[in-house]
């Protein structure tokens, strides 16, 4: 007896549901993380990959077994069957789209507010906008003080053609490269100067635009010790893809260490990075 | 090498010369004009194509050492600008549109013929002026977005002639949105019902529109930045006054609707080859119509998601997040109905049919990654990166050019007479479609892991994905050969077509191949059906059908 067509397109369906699931959760195609939001985006990353995996793979599929299966015979002059349209078919492949779609919208919105994107702004950029211009709120401006109750540590970044300048202004030491505590919150008061640069470390996640006119404010917290790339990723000019720098991750002690050792002030061992 | 490319330098004396001169002349004919975009648009393809393969040179090292830092820039500016305002958007919209539509409504020509020929001749100048600004000063280094502030540090005399050059194609395409949208809504034949046309003249009415809104708020930011690199006003320049972040929400509000301009013309022309070549209906016309209608209005909002990474605000993000996933649902009706047209179809598996189930299966991909895309938090990480650069040429490349390429092998029998050779064909969609996603396949993964783009020089550990993708780049510009010797071949030696190989419904196969001028002898056919093909599911035509078919119809479970 042959097996009911509706019973193997259920099969065929549960296998591929399963496939892009296990594709989603097994093949990883993204770098280490090395931030607290980091693995929150994975998460999303794996959700989207397999949501994405499961429709390629089925429409990919269907498209070969139709062309396979109902390919012109040698000689057939015939035509298909006259069908123009099924309107309970129509609604059934709209009304999965979009609810497809709105999961996954907010599910992303549910994401991007762990990141902190959706915090409104917290004091310390509330500080900014009334002492001086405007300060914009960076892509992920988590709010400094609901995390952990550590004092953020503050780096203010200038990025230009084709560098990016890392000051840390308690201690007042300039460098080249970004040096942070892991498990510190971290915000950096970034301004431009010439033309529009983004701040961008792949094992973070993050990415943000600095552009002229407009200091933004970004904050992170760095969990991996490590040395991971910063990279300009807007385009500002003939070296543009040579303006990268490192981002070094230590613990916090052989942070404090590198502080001492590098900070101008005469007793170094005060200085503490607290907020300014 | 530009030389080459000056066809008006060969003005005719006489006013409509006959014979293959009036396709260098300036002719008012719609099938005349739409080959000369066709044929114009090809060349400046090979261009872009050269210069793309300039780009996939410098990267297949790490360091910077094939062109000079300056010099790629301009190349990256010039290949995005040509492949964009010279290649795509002329050639879907102005070439498939010209010949196509004044047929599909019943007309003998467009609405305005002059305005028509016009719009053509605009385009070659503003190509070469833009080609030529890389010889007399530097082109512009800024890329085909042209962000201020760079655009109004870097060489000024390549910006401005940028500028004009996309400012004359800016025009050319908004008088043929005109032309386009008077001649689908003005000169139907009467007794032709709106929603009895041809569904790419849906398309286009629907891309005409966007054109229209669109395109003139383009024409006027440019012009603001000339001002700004000219006469050193400040509109978008911060040291003056000014915000750069305007610029890019007014550059968007073109540039975004400006992929559905590259994009909805290759749905439409889609619709017309797929029920031909597998001998069935279009499925759910009325859907495909509304469906074409939400892109054009969701299409015109959702420009700022471009723009996540510069400082807009959260509510901001979030609106343009959900608008841009809901494009995927209006878009996915479109791709269920076509892979509906093919069920049960009896499927030619010819060159035009293998390119058009190219460009569903390459957009698909490039969808699922635009909707992934459209989140804030994982654009956050991919943005300006090669994860954009793969996905964007999932749309235009493995989307409108396979359409193209498709719609070429499906009308050559119709403007030559003769057909083109299905051998090279299939050779060709075979090396565009392993070589194309070759190229762009691992484009992704290199975003995902930290390249960004627009970079002459990048991490080593990118080598060799790097080269993979240049491997197939290479594949792509070969495949170009075996397409160009069949049609200049086939010209001459193809085998004679006939009027209608296909056995197609629409109304240009119903006229001599190829056309007279004004399309038909006698009176225009009066369609009402142009998909009209299929037998009713019960009458089994029992002289053409094999016995697996009788027994298929047979069995309840299996009837198509």
């Amino acid at each position: 007896m042959r097996i009911p067509a509706a019973i193997l397109t259920l099969i065929t369906g549960m296998v591929l549901v399963l496939a892009g699931l296990w594709v989603g959760q097994n093949i990883n195609l993204l770098p280490v993380d090395a931030s607290a939001n980091a693995p929150v985006y994975d998460e999303l990353f794996k959700v989207l990959f397999s949501i994405g995996t499961i429709l390629f793979v089925g429409i990919v599929g269907l498209i070969v077994y139709s062309l396979v299966r109902f390919r012109r015979r040698e000689g057939d002059q015939s035509d298909g069957a006259a069908i123009e349209g099924n309107l309970p078919l129509e609604i059934l492949w709209t009304a999965i789209p979009a609810v497809v779609v709105l999961f996954v919208g907010i599910y992303s919105y549910d994401i991007y507010d762990r990141m902190g994107g959706m915090a409104p702004l917290n004091d310390h950029s509330m500080h900014a906008m009334a002492s001086k211009e405007h300060t914009w709120a960076g892509i992920s401006p988590v709010s400094l003080d609901q995390d952990s109750g550590i004092a953020p540590l503050t780096v203010d970044v200038t990025a230009m053609q084709f560098a990016f300048i890392f000051h840390y202004p308690n201690a007042e030491i300039t460098s080249g490269e970004l040096h942070v505590p892991a498990g510190q919150p971290i915000a950096l008061h970034m301004q431009a100067n010439d033309v529009i640069h983004a701040f961008w470390v792949p094992e973070f996640r993050l990415k943000q635009d600095v552009i002229p006119g407009q200091p933004t404010l970004l904050s992170f917290t760095a969990t991996r010790p490590g040395r991971y790339p910063i990279v300009c990723a807007e385009l500002c000019g003939p070296y543009h893809g040579g303006m990268r720098s490192t981002v070094i991750v230590d613990e916090p002690e052989t942070f404090q260490a590198w502080v001492n050792q590098n900070s101008p002030i005469a007793s170094a061992s005060d200085v503490t990075p607290v907020q300014s | 090498m530009t030389i080459s490319l000056t066809p008006e330098t060969q003005q005719p004396i006489s006013l409509q010369p006959q014979g293959w001169l009036r396709y260098l002349s300036f002719s008012t004919d719609h099938k005349v004009i739409g080959l000369q975009y066709l044929i114009c648009g090809f060349i400046f393809y090979l261009i872009g194509g050269a210069l793309a393969g300039a780009i996939r040179t410098e990267l297949l090292t790490p360091i910077s050492d094939f062109l000079p830092r300056e010099t790629y820039n301009e190349v990256l500016t010039l290949h995005g600008t040509v492949m964009i305002f010279l290649w795509i958007v002329p050639v879907v919209n102005g070439g498939f549109g010209n010949y196509l539509i004044p047929f599909y409504v019943g007309a003998r020509d467009m609405a305005f013929p002059r305005l028509n020929a016009v719009a053509f001749w605009l385009i070659p100048p503003a190509g070469l002026l833009l080609i030529s600004s890389y010889f007399i000063a530097s082109a512009a280094q800024s890329g085909w977005t042209a962000y201020p502030p760079l655009s109004l540090s870097t060489p000024a005399t390549g910006q401005i002639i940028w500028i004009l050059s996309v400012l004359l194609l800016g025009g050319s395409s908004i008088f043929g949105g005109i032309n386009f949208i008077a001649t689908i809504l003005k000169l139907r034949r009467p007794g032709l019902k709106l929603m009895q046309l041809p569904m790419y003249c849906w398309a286009m009415l629907g891309t005409s529109i966007l054109v229209v809104l669109s395109t003139p708020v383009l024409a006027g930011t440019l012009v603001l930045l000339s001002f700004d690199i000219i006469a050193h006003t400040g509109f978008f320049n911060p040291s003056l006054g000014g915000n750069a972040v305007v610029y890019q929400h007014l550059f968007w509000f073109y540039s975004h609707p400006a992929v559905y301009i590259m994009v909805l013309p290759a749905f439409g022309l889609v619709s017309e080859i797929l029920p031909v070549h597998s001998r069935k209906p279009l499925f759910g016309y009325t859907t495909m119509v509304y469906s074409i209608m939400g892109i054009v209005f969701l299409g015109l909002i959702v420009w700022a998601h471009h723009m996540f990474t510069s400082g807009t605000p959260p509510w901001m993000r979030l609106f343009f997040t959900i608008a841009t996933s809901f494009i995927a649902v209006p878009t996915g009706i479109k791709f269920f109905n076509w892979l509906a047209t093919l069920w049960g179809g009896r499927i030619a598996l010819n060159t035009a049919m293998l390119f058009s189930c190219g460009f569903i299966v390459n957009f698909v991909f490039g969808g699922i990654t635009g909707v992934a895309l459209a989140q804030v938090p994982f654009d956050i990480h991919v943005h300006d990166t090669y994860f954009v650069v793969g996905h964007f040429h999932y749309i235009v490349y493995g989307g409108t050019v396979f359409v193209i390429f498709a719609s070429i092998y499906h009308w050559y029998p119709k403007v030559t007479g003769r057909l083109l050779n299905e051998p090279l064909g299939k050779l060709h969609f075979l090396l565009t479609f392993v070589g194309f996603n070759l190229c762009f396949a691992p484009q992704h993964w290199l975003g995902l892991n930290g390249m960004p783009r627009r970079v002459a020089e990048y991490d080593p550990q990118f080598t060799l994905v790097n080269q993979l993708s240049s491997a197939g780049a290479l594949l792509m510009a070969l495949s170009t050969l075996p397409f160009l010797v069949n049609v200049v071949l086939s010209a001459f030696r193809g085998d004679i077509a006939g009027d209608n190989p296909w056995r197609a419904l629409t109304p240009e196969w119903l006229t001599t191949s190829p056309p007279p001028v004004e399309n038909w002898k006698g009176e225009a056919p009066l369609v009402h059906e142009p998909y009209g093909y299929g037998v009713a599911p019960e009458e089994v035509p029992l002289a053409a059908t094999t016995g697996s078919e009788l027994w298929r119809l047979g069995d309840p479970d299996r009837r198509p």
